[in-house]
């Protein structure tokens, strides 16, 4: 398996903040890569690194074999990107922004153009200023996904978009995937990235924390599930991975770490369930799991305290 | 202000009069924070504007004789057009100099300020959508234009008080203190009327740039109507917020009530804008917005295409107004051999090599308006810094265009742009002047002094250039050219500048045609350096961050 995109010991620093503290990120060709952190952690920063907007100040960058500063325009021809807070010209309609992007990056697919114009409900004749923010980042995901470029960079891409064009999204992401295109995808909510991403990353104030397949994490995710049983339950607390279990009068609430649900469902079931609801754990859950005794820390004026 | 907006905040049913206000103290705090350093800029310049020229009258004119021989080449149409009304010229003191020559000009600067600043905190804030943020909290309807209004007579009435003070204290023979008050009183109440015309401008589109445009093109008619109206002595002259201030006659007649007239329009107009606010939406203009074609068109997708597109309103609309420029120097021409003919002190000053009076007449006129269409160069090469600024310059250079490329198709822009601008301008003056005057070969001569100015305006774009490209929150720097040659050029020749303060200006280094020799050297020079600050900045472009939101 090749690499598109492989970073080391990235650093990048504005006035006395340190957005990037030594980023090291591989992305291997052909792969959805979940590029997950809280805001502020420097996924923005990252992107721009790559698409040679900003200039690392120290550690080395390649993507897709060339470097990002040098060979900017080279490389531009074969990505498109997303930002994650999309502006247009006031005056420009939606359809000429979406041509104007495209044909400067060496022209776009007129037929793929339109069929998404149709399928994220886009009017391509208003103005820019007109659009809502849901309607300037579907001009931007058109744009970007109508060429044929080896590699998408999308930050935040789906945020101020409707669930229904989520699903369009996750659709259209999906046909990429099987064009064998690499995607990075950065996202501050877990659940947008699980449902896309091969791969994660997980970067938290300029670092990557965690990396590898959903499996591999698997045993960082922790799922809350709330029950309406027949009879009290009984015995939850004794099940290994079960937490913070609440029992009460024919309800139940608990969290069970991923690798135990299987369990704690069989278990459950014998008091027979009338109605189950799961919440999948969010980012900010498992970031202040694992890293909440630094988030304490840092409430108390350490900002740059080391990771362990 | 502190009283009227405190107790809205605390009622939680708000009469239904006053909640349309609630929020206004609060809001003009906050403008006041926010110009905290632009007024007391504005103000400071427009005093020192002032001053300057006051404090040289006594030392160019020292007897009355002399002063009723500069009042007497005053005494034409076309000096008349530059400067107000004839009848200052009855009795021709420094109080009457100062009055005569420096209101009509300086009120111009006043309106800008005015009309700029409500912009900036009414439409401005709206295209932005700052003011959604603001008008969901305790906020009237109208607190933001009248916390905008409030701040903008607030400025003017201080700019009032520092002209008062500083002419009044000179204790130059004839600027008294009460024609001070008034002179002062002239500028604020005309400020305050364009504030008006702006209160109305804002409404009606959705930019702040149209509006703006807009307010600032009602501040140039109402230069020209007054111009036009004082070079006839006619009544023209009372159709322009301008006009009633010059009616003053400060230091002369002391009168105040045509200062009501200002009053009144602001007034009316306030009004108008506040009853217009109500039929249109928040961040809706007064036009509806226009959908336009789904897909882009060839020229479009082109770097300098793009470019163009982005610069096309501010090049239709300043070459438009390049043109009444030129056009309304144009019919003058013809009286200025009569203007000149019979003043020795001014025939010395004016009368450099020979030359006859119609081409120094058009040598000052040129410098006039190389320094306007320096305004469009600078304008038009800050634009690509305010698409990175908006964060719009992004997605772009995230295609194959590079940077050097997308910054030079806007350099372009501004360049040729800025050309056009002073060729429009000299065509104007020459097809409009050069009937009116017995001289073969004018039309042609009028073209050359107006091509001769364009090295100068590629060093001006150079100079922003290279600040967008190194320094770009310095950016706005690039003002201090055009300022600069806007003051040695126009007070240059009456202030007696040294010669080095001249050649610090691009402006001062241009032959100035049809007076003097044509030279290729200097036009060469200053076009090497442009081409030199050209690159310097792409250069710097090429190897900087971009800024980011």
């Amino acid at each position: 398996m090749t690499t598109a995109i492989a970073t080391s010991g990235l650093v990048k620093t504005f006035g006395s903040t340190r957005a990037l503290d030594g980023l090291d990120l591989t992305v291997n060709t052909g792969e959805i890569h979940g590029f997950l952190g809280p805001n502020g952690a420097g996924k923005s920063t990252t992107i721009r690194i790559l698409l040679g907007i900003l200039r690392p100040d120290a550690g080395s960058v390649t993507m897709l074999g060339g470097d990002p500063w040098a060979d900017a325009v080279a490389l531009h021809a074969r990505l498109a990107y997303v930002p994650g807070d999309v502006e247009l010209w006031p005056n420009l309609t939606g359809g000429e922004a979406i041509d104007l992007l495209g044909r400067l990056r060496g022209g776009l697919n007129k037929r793929r153009r339109d069929e998404l114009i149709e399928r994220f409900d886009l009017d391509p004749s208003k103005k820019g200023r007109t659009y809502s923010k849901g309607n300037r980042q579907k001009v931007a995901i058109v744009a970007a996904l109508a060429s044929d470029v080896e590699l998408l960079l999308l930050d935040e891409p789906t945020a101020g978009l409707d669930p229904l064009m989520e699903v369009v999204f996750q659709d259209v992401i999906g046909e990429v995937k099987a064009a064998g295109r690499t995607v990075l995808l950065s996202s501050h909510i877990l659940a947008q990235v699980e449902k896309l991403a091969d791969t994660i990353s997980i970067i938290r104030l300029g670092k990557i924390v965690q990396s590898g397949t959903l499996a591999e994490m698997r045993h960082l995710t922790r799922t809350t599930i709330e029950a309406d049983t027949a009879t009290p339950v009984t015995g939850l607390e004794r099940l290994p991975g079960v937490h913070e279990a609440r029992v009460g009068d024919g309800r139940v609430r608990f969290a069970v770490d991923g690798e135990h649900l299987d369990g704690a469902i069989k278990h459950l079931s014998g008091f027979g369930i009338r109605a189950l609801t799961s919440h999948p754990p969010t980012l900010e859950e498992l970031m202040l799991r694992h890293y909440g005794d630094e988030l304490a820390a840092e409430t108390n004026g350490n900002r740059h305290g080391a990771l362990r | 202000m502190t009283a009227t907006a405190a107790p809205a905040f605390r009622r939680t049913t708000a009469r239904p009069g006053g909640s349309a206000l609630a929020g206004t103290g609060t809001l003009l705090r906050f403008d006041l924070r926010r110009d905290r350093i632009r007024i007391p800029v504005w103000l400071a310049a427009l005093t020192l504007g002032t001053i300057m020229p006051a404090t040289a009258y006594p030392a160019l004119y020292a007897t009355a004789a002399e002063r009723q021989a500069a009042g007497a080449t005053m005494n034409t149409p076309a000096g008349l057009a530059f400067t107000g009304p004839v009848h200052y010229l009855s009795d021709y003191t420094y109080g009457s100099m100062v009055s005569h020559q420096l209101l009509g000009f300086m009120v111009i600067m006043v309106g800008i300020m005015s009309v700029l600043m409500v912009v900036r905190h009414t439409r401005a804030e709206e295209e932005t959508r700052r003011s959604e943020l603001v008008r969901a909290a305790v906020v009237g309807r109208h607190a933001q234009l009248a916390a905008a209004l409030i701040l903008t007579a607030a400025a003017n009435i201080a700019l009032a008080l520092l002209l008062t003070l500083s002419l009044g204290s000179l204790g130059i023979d004839g600027v008294t203190w009460a024609g001070s008050l008034l002179y002062g009183a002239a500028h604020a109440a005309t400020g305050i009327t364009f504030a008006g015309v702006a209160a109305v401008t804002v409404q009606i589109t959705e930019h702040s740039r149209g509006a703006s445009g807009m307010g600032l093109a009602v501040v140039g008619a109402a230069y020209l109507v007054r111009a036009a109206g004082d070079s006839a002595d006619s009544g023209l002259s009372w159709a322009s917020p301008i006009g009633w201030a010059q009616q003053t006659f400060a230091y002369l007649d002391d009168r105040w009530w045509p200062l009501l007239l200002n009053l009144a329009a602001a007034v009316v107009l306030a009004g108008i804008g506040f009853a217009l606010s109500l039929r249109r939406d928040v961040g809706a203009g007064l036009r509806a917005a226009r959908r336009g074609r789904p897909v882009a068109s060839r020229a479009l997708t082109t770097p300098i295409g793009f470019a163009l597109r982005l610069h096309r309103g501010m090049l239709i609309g300043f070459a438009a107004g390049m043109m009444v420029l030129g056009m309304s120097y144009g019919p003058f021409l013809g009286d200025v051999e009569e203007m000149f003919r019979d003043v020795e002190l001014f025939s010395e000053a004016a009368q450099m090599g020979g030359a006859t009076f119609v081409d120094s007449f058009i040598t000052m006129i040129m410098t006039v308006l190389a320094i306007v269409a320096a305004i469009y160069v600078v304008i038009a090469t800050l634009r690509p810094r305010a698409e990175e600024n908006a964060g719009r310059a992004e997605p772009v250079l995230a295609t194959r265009l590079s940077r050097a490329g997308w910054l030079a198709s806007h350099l372009t822009v501004a360049l040729a742009g800025g050309s056009v601008m002073i060729l429009l301008a000299g065509l104007m003056l020459a097809a409009t002047g050069a009937p009116t005057v017995n001289e073969s070969g004018l039309f042609g001569e009028i073209m050359a002094a107006s091509a001769v100015y364009i090295p100068a305006l590629w060093v001006t774009a150079g100079l922003a250039a290279a600040l967008v490209g190194w320094f770009p929150r310095a950016g706005a720097l690039a003002w201090l050219v055009v300022v600069y040659a806007g003051v040695v050029g126009y007070f240059g020749t009456i202030l007696q500048f040294p010669e080095w303060m001249n050649n610090l200006s691009p402006f001062g280094h241009i032959p100035r045609l049809p007076v003097e020799d044509f030279t290729w050297t200097p036009l060469l020079i200053l076009t090497a350096i442009a081409a030199g600050l050209v690159a310097v900045g792409l250069y710097g472009f090429r190897r900087r961050d971009l800024e980011t939101k």
